[in-house]
Formats: C-alpha cells, sequence, structure tokens
C-alpha cells in the first residue's frame, strides 16, 4: 500500500482528501502545515505528498524546497492541491519540483487522474 | 435556463454520477437534453424539468444522466490510445508514408475537442521528428454547438484538470479569467466539420488514423456494423483504428481485426492478412 501524506490547515479538506485517497488504496497521514509536514517526512519519507499552498507557520512552497534539498526528499511524488490557480504560482510550484497541480475545487476524478499522471495508481 | 432549474439538473447528477456541472455548462444541458424531452413529446426543455421536479422518474433520471456523462470528453481520456498512438502508430506511420510525409487523421466524434487536441499536442511534442511533414486531423460530430465550443478551445478549471499534465497546461493553455484557452498553434493543427455518421464519408477522403471512440455505443448492432464497413472504405490499407474501451469490432465485421494486446486498437482485416504472410 502507497502512503500518502495530506498536508492542509484545514479540516475538511483533509478528510475529503482521505476519503478519497483511502478509496484509491493509499495509507494516509496527515500535517496541519508545512512544519508539521517536514516533521512528518523526517520521520518517514511518503510516496506521495498532497500539498495545499496557504497555511500558516510554513506555507507549501517553502516546504517544497526544504523537502527537495533534504536527504532523500527527491523521492516523493509532490501534487499541490491549492487555490492559487494563476499561471505564476503554478510556474513556481513545478520549478520548485513539483510533479504535478490541482486547482481546487477539486473532485475524486481529478486526484485520480493526476495521480495517475504520475504513475501513483 | 432558470438557476433553479440548473441546480435542480446539477443536484441530480452529481447525486447519481458525481459529475460536476459548472454554470457555464448550461449550453451542454441544453443541447444534450432537448432532444430527450422531444422524444418524450414534450414541447420544450423545460417541459422535461417540470416533470424531473414534480415525479422523478427513475427511468426518466437515468436517461437524463447518461445523456450527459457518457459522452463527457477529458483530454488524453483512458491514455491508453494515446499511449499507443504515440508509441507504436506514429513511428509505424514515419516509416511506411516516408516518401508522401502526409498523415491524416479522423476523430470522428470529436465533440468538445478535447481528443483532437489531444492528439495535437502529442504532434506538437514531436514536432523536430515532424518538421517538413504534412498532418491533417479532421474532427467532426454531430453537434454544431459542441464544435463551436471546440473551436474555441476555452475550457474550464475542472475540464483542463482531467487528464491533462500540468506541464502540458503550461505549454499549451492561456489564462482567461477562470478559464483556459488552448494555443492558436494547437488549435490550427484541427479542422472541425459538423457531420453525421449515417451520411456517407466520401466527401471526407482517405485516413491513416481514426478514431472513433464511444459513440458506436449510441447505435444499434446494424448501424454500428454499417459504420464501421463504411469506415473501412475511408482507411488507408495499413490504417489504424480506435475503437472507446468498450467497444469491440467482434460480430459487427469481418473488415478490421483487433490488434493483439492493445486494447481499443484495430487493424484493417487486409494488412493483419498481409503481416500473417510475411510474418
Amino acid at each position: 500500500m502507497k502512503s500518502c501524506l495530506v498536508v492542509d490547515d484545514s479540516k475538511v479538506i483533509r478528510k475529503v482528501a482521505r476519503r478519497i485517497l483511502e478509496e484509491l488504496d493509499f495509507d494516509i497521514r496527515e500535517a496541519v502545515d508545512g512544519q508539521d509536514a517536514l516533521d512528518s517526512c523526517h520521520e518517514t519519507l511518503p510516496d506521495v505528498v498532497l500539498l495545499d499552498w496557504n497555511m500558516p507557520v510554513m506555507n507549501g512552497l517553502d516546504f517544497l524546497k526544504n523537502l527537495r534539498a533534504s536527504d532523500g526528499g527527491d523521492k516523493p511524488v509532490v501534487v499541490f492541491c491549492t487555490t492559487e490557480n494563476d499561471m505564476s504560482h503554478i510556474s513556481a510550484a513545478i520549478s520548485a519540483g513539483a510533479d504535478e497541480y490541482i486547482m481546487k475545487p477539486f473532485d475524486r476524478e481529478i486526484i485520480e487522474a493526476k495521480f495517475s499522471q504520475v504513475g501513483l495508481i | 435556463m432558470r438557476k433553479e432549474d440548473f441546480e435542480l439538473l446539477s443536484k441530480i447528477l452529481k447525486e447519481r454520477s458525481g459529475l460536476v456541472l459548472s454554470e457555464n455548462k448550461v449550453y451542454l444541458l441544453e443541447s444534450r437534453l432537448t432532444p430527450i424531452a422531444r422524444k418524450k413529446g414534450m414541447e420544450t426543455l423545460d417541459d422535461l424539468i417540470n416533470e424531473v421536479r414534480l415525479r422523478r422518474k427513475e427511468d426518466l433520471l437515468r436517461e437524463i444522466t447518461d445523456a450527459m456523462t457518457t459522452n463527457e470528453s477529458f483530454f488524453f481520456r483512458d491514455s491508453t490510445p494515446f499511449d499507443l498512438f504515440k508509441a507504436d502508430v506514429l513511428p509505424g506511420l514515419l516509416k511506411a508514408r516516408a516518401n508522401a510525409r502526409r498523415i491524416r487523421i479522423w476523430c470522428a466524434a470529436a465533440s468538445t475537442g478535447q481528443e483532437p487536441y489531444s492528439l495535437a499536442m502529442i504532434l506538437s511534442e514531436m514536432e523536430t521528428q515532424l518538421a517538413g511533414w504534412n498532418i491533417e486531423i479532421i474532427g467532426t460530430d454531430l453537434s454544431k454547438d459542441v464544435l463551436d465550443k471546440a473551436r474555441a478551445g476555452v475550457y474550464s478549471q475542472f475540464e483542463v484538470q482531467r487528464g491533462l499534465p500540468i506541464k502540458l497546461l503550461m505549454k499549451y493553455f492561456t489564462q482567461a479569467g477562470e478559464m483556459w484557452q488552448i494555443s492558436e498553434k494547437i488549435r490550427k493543427m484541427v479542422t472541425y466539420r459538423p457531420f453525421n455518421l449515417l451520411d456517407s464519408f466520401r466527401s471526407l477522403g482517405t485516413f491513416d488514423v481514426v478514431f472513433c471512440r464511444n459513440v458506436l455505443i449510441y447505435f444499434h448492432q446494424d448501424t454500428k456494423s454499417d459504420v464501421l464497413e463504411r469506415l473501412r472504405g475511408q482507411m488507408a490499407e495499413d490504417g489504424t483504428l480506435f475503437l472507446g474501451a468498450a467497444e469491440t469490432v467482434l460480430g459487427l465485421t469481418e473488415k478490421f481485426k483487433p490488434v493483439s494486446g492493445k486494447r481499443g486498437m484495430y487493424m484493417t482485416a487486409d494488412h493483419a492478412g498481409q503481416l500473417r504472410k510475411v510474418g
């Protein structure tokens, strides 16, 4: 079973994402901000990170840069999942090493499509 | 369409199929559901909506859901046919057509353009290899409305997220408010024309590759056979046909053979016969 770290400061979003991803057979861990996510990754690297952008303490982009610079941090597939839906944010995320990008609102179909494109399903 | 009618229908569709209908899809409700109203002997779509509101009959709800979902088009829908097109069909054609340097592709149920544009993006990604080649993509559909949308090449945020890799979105689309428009370069690679598959194919010419996916399912058996046999008449002998994942030629025509191990891909029976002889 593949593991997915869901990073979002909204409890509702984490719950929705968890439900969709558990149905797709992922083992889910949750983090509430970028720092929390980094701590979780230092403990165990997940196969994939579903990552919000705007969060308190540490935002998604800073988390991603930190993750990619850390030991083994190039391995997890990182899929942004954010309301930031303009090209400049998308470009910044991809340049920082994100593998895919979901613009909220999302549904099961979009998650499934994006995860299958990056070879997770 | 009134707001409360749109909300009623989109709620039903969401519940029954998970289909998320954004406000800009009102035209889709109108173009797909009006024929159902007519079939039921009703004057207008409003009558159909009233019927839904009053009685919520299961078979009517199912019909509405089917009409709204079955045609839904994604970029790179089902991915396999596009992978096969890129990895199998194109390399073969690049050899076989090395002199003429001409390839013709027909998307016979082009709908709102995602399929022909997906092919155009694949070809565009290979443009150095294809320099000097003349590649034509013809997209046809019964509905003029969907072809207008295809020509405009403007898609909602939902539409560009189903099947389209983010890197292709970045490369080939520009943002226009809440919508995304595919680049002129890609739009220019596809020619659209309204066309009924029940009409003669002769005016269309001969094709090397035909995508005829998820449209035969709407037809009766004998119409399926007829369309497939006539398709063969418009294809090069070494041409390739792609059908939808739930479709087949078996029991319908002897003129195409499934390519073993390649789901949804068919070659002409003549070509299959020649390959057997050579092999």
